[in-house]
């Protein structure tokens, strides 16, 4: 076992290319990089990913380890989390970075329990903090309440592990690789790692908009849920030219798609313009669009914590505001020609 | 088949915005805020049930948790499973997501590890949805997260569906498991007046720290490799112009507003 004192990021692919959140990880990771005075490393995973080491050379990896074989083409759950487990055990990083995506959520937890460390969930910051002289990762992620967020620590156990959220940190730019070691890594195949095995993977047809990349985001909260349906909404949704996302709750109640979830297990957009409508303001929902250009707030309690974070709130019933405002709208001329 | 349902009590939604924290010990609390079962838990057990109606078998539902989440698991008894079991220790307080599942583990072994496992693949308060792939790492049993459908065509062997951000897994995989499910998979039961009826007569017991024979450093603040250490006040966005009163000159204003700004 050699303790490297790496910082990891977990490299994921999609349709050959490395997902974006792991660029943007790999952006967090440089930074503490060159804080710790330590070296940056991916860990790739799949079936012919060494095609892929460049590009994570030019967003920063110093060292890359491909673990890579024809049996590993699909994520499996088990066989995924025993390579990169037995590899946290030979190589002891201090950090290891993971997107908290499809993959990187089933991933995780499983690695961090087997390499008996903590994890930290869909965190929306991290910084580097020294307690008694040793270089923490400090771990922020939103409490409950009004405006709290909680700092997680890992005093002991290593790697100290977390999540991300694809869009809480900034795609860095891409740079001429530098020098990058790639250790290949004997891939570890055998059937009794393959007690689960993903079989086939189906894509959906992407329909609807992704919610990540429209200018005007309207989120439905708890309070939506007294205006019986979602008709109104969609009309101004319609007018706006938005999508519709909402609240964890709305998401349970079924009137909001999973994939639009807006918070910190769900999405976490920036769009130019969000409204948020009967949504109190839970900080698990606010960071979800905190980096929104512009936010208008309503909601019928004026105390509501969402409007400390508004730049327009509006205090009312919402089956009053919102027909109000698609007349509004309406008047501007908007929504007729569409 | 045996099936174990793991659950977890949480605040009603309409309170999660007005929780507060214990300013010493960091810990929510949750006196005077009304309690559920985690609303996707509910899936998990009504899946076990309807395992059982087609296969036969046995479910026990399991949480950790204080005294009060003994309702949670009779309202499971009472939708249909068999047995309950409650792991109430003030050991166990302050527990991280890898201690709780390390508790929940050690429980599940003895009883004597189950066919099956199955949690909600989320939760309203934390929602890490990282115990269930916890539990099965610590059993040393495989796991699959998000499942949307079960097939059961063979013994010892289900094919299911894991649900993806855009389209599905199809995954095989063997008993003994652990699965997480969405709330895609089926439509939870509401318990009927027998079932109520008969949750007097199901066996309930509660597992102390001593019937799990574990240490008291394995289990909660001291078993958590994470921990909360402080809660900052942070820098909020500059709150804006509240609006109150006639509606109609508000909603007006606040258009005219962002017509300035450019942004319609």
């Amino acid at each position: 076992m050699t303790e490297t004192n790496e910082i990891w990021v977990l490299a994921e692919q999609k349709n050959r290319h490395i997902a974006r959140v792991t660029l943007e990880l790999l952006g967090k990771a440089v930074e503490f990089g060159t804080v710790l005075d330590v070296k940056v490393a991916s860990v790739l995973i799949g079936s012919n990913v060494n095609e892929l080491t460049g590009e994570l050379a030019a967003y920063g990896s110093e060292k890359i380890y491909a673990i890579d074989d024809p049996k590993l083409n699909y994520y499996q759950g088990e066989a995924y989390a025993a390579n990169v487990t037995d590899l946290v055990r030979q190589y002891k990083p201090v950090i290891f970075l993971i997107g908290s995506t499809d993959t990187g959520r089933d991933l995780a937890p499983r690695v961090a329990a087997e390499a008996g460390t903590g994890l930290t969930a869909h965190c929306i910051g991290l910084e580097i903090e020294y307690h008694d002289g040793i270089p923490l990762l400090s771990q922020i992620v939103p409490g409950w309440g009004v405006t709290k967020r909680m700092k997680i620590l890992c005093p002991q156990k290593r790697p100290q592990m977390v999540t991300v959220k694809p869009g809480v940190f900034d795609v860095p730019k891409r740079k001429a690789p530098g020098n990058c070691e790639i250790v290949q890594v004997m891939p570890k195949i055998n059937d009794r790692y393959f007690r689960s095995e993903t079989i086939e993977v189906k894509a959906e047809e992407v329909t609807s908009r992704p919610i990540e990349e429209a200018d005007v985001v309207i989120a439905v909260g708890w309070g939506v849920y007294s205006m019986d349906n979602l008709e109104l909404i969609k009309e101004l949704a319609e007018i706006l030219g938005a999508v519709i996302g909402g609240t964890r709750p709305m998401v349970d109640k079924g009137w909001i798609a999973e994939k639009n979830m807006i918070g910190q297990s769900g999405k976490v957009v920036s769009p130019k313009l969000f409204i948020s409508l009967g949504a109190s303001g839970a900080m698990h929902f606010t960071t979800g669009f905190e980096k929104a250009k512009f936010i208008i707030a309503v909601d019928e309690n004026p105390e509501a914590p969402i409007f400390k974070i508004a730049d327009i709130g509006i205090v009312g019933d919402l089956r009053e505001v919102v027909p109000c405002l698609i007349d509004e709208l309406k008047k501007r001329g908007k929504g007729n020609g569409k | 088949m045996n099936i174990a349902v793991c659950l977890k009590q949480v605040p009603h939604p309409d309170y999660l915005s007005k929780i507060i924290y214990d300013p010493t010990t960091n810990r929510l609390q949750r006196a005077g805020v009304p309690l559920i079962i985690n609303p996707v838990d509910k899936n998990a057990i009504e899946t076990g049930i309807q395992l059982k109606e087609k296969y036969s078998g046995k479910i026990i539902v399991i949480t950790m948790g204080p005294p009060q989440a003994k309702e949670s698991l009779e309202e499971a008894l009472a939708m249909g499973a068999d047995e309950a079991i409650l792991l109430c220790d003030p050991a166990f307080a302050g527990s991280d997501t890898y201690a709780t599942a390390f508790t929940l583990a050690s429980a599940l072994k003895k009883i004597g590890l189950c066919d099956l496992i199955l949690c909600g693949n989320e939760t309203l308060d934390s929602g890490t949805s990282q115990v269930g792939p916890q539990i099965a790492a610590f059993l040393d049993i495989p796991h699959v997260t998000n499942v949307k459908a079960i097939n059961y065509p063979e013994d010892g062997l289900l094919l299911v569906e894991r649900s993806l951000e855009n389209g599905y897994m199809r995954i095989k995989v063997r008993l003994p498991a652990l699965l997480t499910v969405t709330k895609e998979i089926n439509k939870p039961r509401i318990p009927s007046a027998i079932g109520i009826m008969q949750v007097a007569g199901k066996p309930f017991n509660t597992w102390r720290l001593a019937e799990l024979n574990l240490s008291p450093l394995e289990v909660g603040l001291a078993g958590s490799p994470t921990q909360t250490v402080q809660i900052p006040e942070t820098e909020q966005r500059h709150a804006g112009d509240i609006l109150q009163g006639d509606v109609t000159k508000v909603v007006k204003t606040a258009v005219a507003k962002l017509h300035e700004l450019k942004m319609i």
